[in-house]
């Protein structure tokens, strides 16, 4: 549905470039995440899509449309077919929630009795009927999230570009947002670009995700796939940043083994019955374990030390991957 | 106290005072009328703007310096073969309102644009991402978000106009500068240069505090 083929963009006066031969196909009804630090060029890559930046060179096209190529009068007409949510929320602070979310309809000239109706619709959507009259500045974080996301859907766009829209949120807030996401997805089939720089977001809602480093995309796949089997450093380090609980693996006396597992084998007593059966001590040295959308994983790094340890690996080895 | 105002004319008084306020109200309405899409091409115009225009730009900008870098009491000297074919007089309070909105609509063009900037870059991208026209920009979210600084500008230019028809008096405009040159200085009645400073303290004051007010109404930061 959206392709980006050979993208450039270079600005004046800037060193590199921003963005340096990117490649992407973003599907219908997918949500697609872009991961990178800042800097990336992830921002600019998402604004292509709905024409706020030209490429230098290259083609971003929207349903075969080139988005760069459009009049201005056809690009209003795409704007408003691709919603879009910011890290600033982008409110009027004149407005009221209401007023912000009629705006849409209003540039597109929406008749006032269906704006009124269509705006009582979408607070009712994101849950915020209560606090229709309020200003953002009465309005938390997440309730102006809300009315971002409301927003950008009043025009009934297919697409909803998510620019680090949780990044300005607190832990609790941003899930709270991305469960909305990924239920807008599920029940319109909306097609989601979501760029952030925490991998955690990828995690929770991205079924496929791209990585960005430095105006390339240097790793893509499956969510699953690029967290659980990383291939370039960029994505290592991207997940390592995550960070968690210190762990006691420096002072571990004994072999250390990096163990990932998907699927059935780690929704089930993987390690207890490896540890029985090859008579090994193995200890859970650091680990995540859960679901990336409805592929089970667990992730861990393991200390074996008295036992069998060559059956201990021989058996994690066909169990999953294991890694240094 | 009541010797010291005896020789006073209260009724010229009256008439320059309502001289002033004809004066500052209506060159104010022309000045905003003129000086406000003055500001706002200066800021549309302006580089990464919704209506780049590099080289408008620039000659809007120049022309508006121009005009500012002329003190008042030269402009209206400048500007009175100009007033005299606009309005076919230089004198009394018809011919001080070109020269006062001369002067002052180039000021509050630049007032205008510091307030446009002051609204927020990622708010003005999110409404173009809406797939608004420059019109629906500039009606439906410049102006409205940059309301209450474009009062407070309109605040300053009206005090500023204040000041200029008192100036504008010195060239025979009409009005208590004029009273204030003519009585109070030429003719050493000290009593009228009191009383024409003491009238323009309180017109001052009373702008200022209305601008305040409604200021602070129109704020939803």
């Amino acid at each position: 549905m959206i392709r980006l083929e050979g993208v450039h963009k270079r600005f004046p006066g800037a060193g590199g470039a921003a963005l340096d031969g990117v490649n992407l196909a973003i599907a219908r009804g997918e949500v697609f995440g872009i991961i990178g630090r800042s800097g990336a060029g992830k921002s600019t890559l998402v604004r292509m899509i709905n024409g706020l930046e030209r490429p230098s060179a290259g083609r971003v096209t929207l349903d075969g449309v080139d988005v760069a190529a459009l009049a201005p009068a056809d690009l209003r007409a795409l704007r408003r077919r691709v919603g879009m949510i910011f890290q600033g929320f982008g409110l009027l602070s004149s407005a009221t929630a209401a007023q912000n979310i009629a705006l849409p309809l209003r540039i597109a000239g929406t008749p006032a009795r269906e704006v009124a109706a269509r705006v009582a619709e979408l607070l009712g959507m994101v849950g915020l009927t209560d606090h229709a009259d309020k200003y953002p500045a009465q309005l938390s974080g997440g309730q102006k999230q809300r009315v971002g996301i409301a927003r950008a859907l009043a025009t009934r766009p297919d697409v909803l570009l998510c620019d680090e829209a949780t990044s300005a949120l607190d832990p609790e807030t941003t899930r709270d947002v991305l469960a909305l996401i990924a239920a807008l997805n599920r029940d319109l089939g909306l097609t989601i670009v979501l760029i952030t720089h925490e991998m955690d977001v990828v995690r929770q809602v991205c079924g496929r995700v791209a990585v960005l480093h430095a105006g390339k995309v240097v790793e893509s796949g499956a969510t699953v796939d690029v967290v659980l089997d990383p291939r370039h450093a960029e994505t290592r380090s991207l997940l390592a940043e995550e960070g968690g609980a210190p762990s006691y693996r420096h002072s571990f006396a004994g072999e250390i083994v990096r163990f990932t597992a998907r699927g059935e084998a780690a929704a089930g007593p993987l390690i207890s019955r490896i540890a029985r059966e090859t008579g090994t001590e193995i200890a859970i040295l650091e680990g995540r374990v859960g679901h990336l959308g409805d592929t089970p994983y667990a992730q861990l790094t393991l200390g074996l030390s008295a036992g069998n340890i060559a059956a201990a690996r021989a058996a994690l080895a066909q169990a999953g991957v294991i890694g240094a | 106290m009541s010797g010291f105002f005896a020789d006073i004319m209260w009724s010229d008084i009256g008439l320059a005072t309502l001289d002033t306020l004809v004066m500052v109200s209506v060159s104010l309405v022309l000045t905003v009328l003129i000086g406000l899409p003055l500001g706002l091409a200066l800021f549309l115009t302006g580089p990464g703007q919704a209506w780049e225009r590099r080289w408008l730009n620039v000659a809007l900008s120049a022309a508006v310096n121009v005009m500012r870098s002329l003190p008042f009491i030269i402009l209206l000297i400048v500007l009175i073969p100009v007033t005299l074919a606009l309005v076919g007089t230089s004198l009394g309070v018809a011919g001080a309102i070109v020269p006062l909105v001369a002067g002052a609509a180039p000021f509050f063009a630049r007032l205008a644009e510091a307030a446009l900037r002051e609204v927020d870059r990622g708010t003005i991208e999110a409404v173009q991402a809406l797939g608004a026209t420059t019109r629906d920009l500039v009606l439906r979210a410049l102006l409205p978000e940059a309301l209450p600084g474009l009062v407070a500008a309109t605040t300053v230019t009206a005090i500023t106009l204040v000041s200029y028809t008192a100036m504008a008096g010195v060239v025979g405009a009409g009005g208590l500068g004029d009273l204030a040159v003519r009585y109070g200085y030429q003719r050493f009645q000290t009593d009228v240069m009191v009383v024409t400073v003491a009238l323009m303290i309180v017109l001052v004051q009373i702008l200022q505090m209305l601008g305040d007010r409604l200021v602070r109404r129109l704020s939803r930061r």
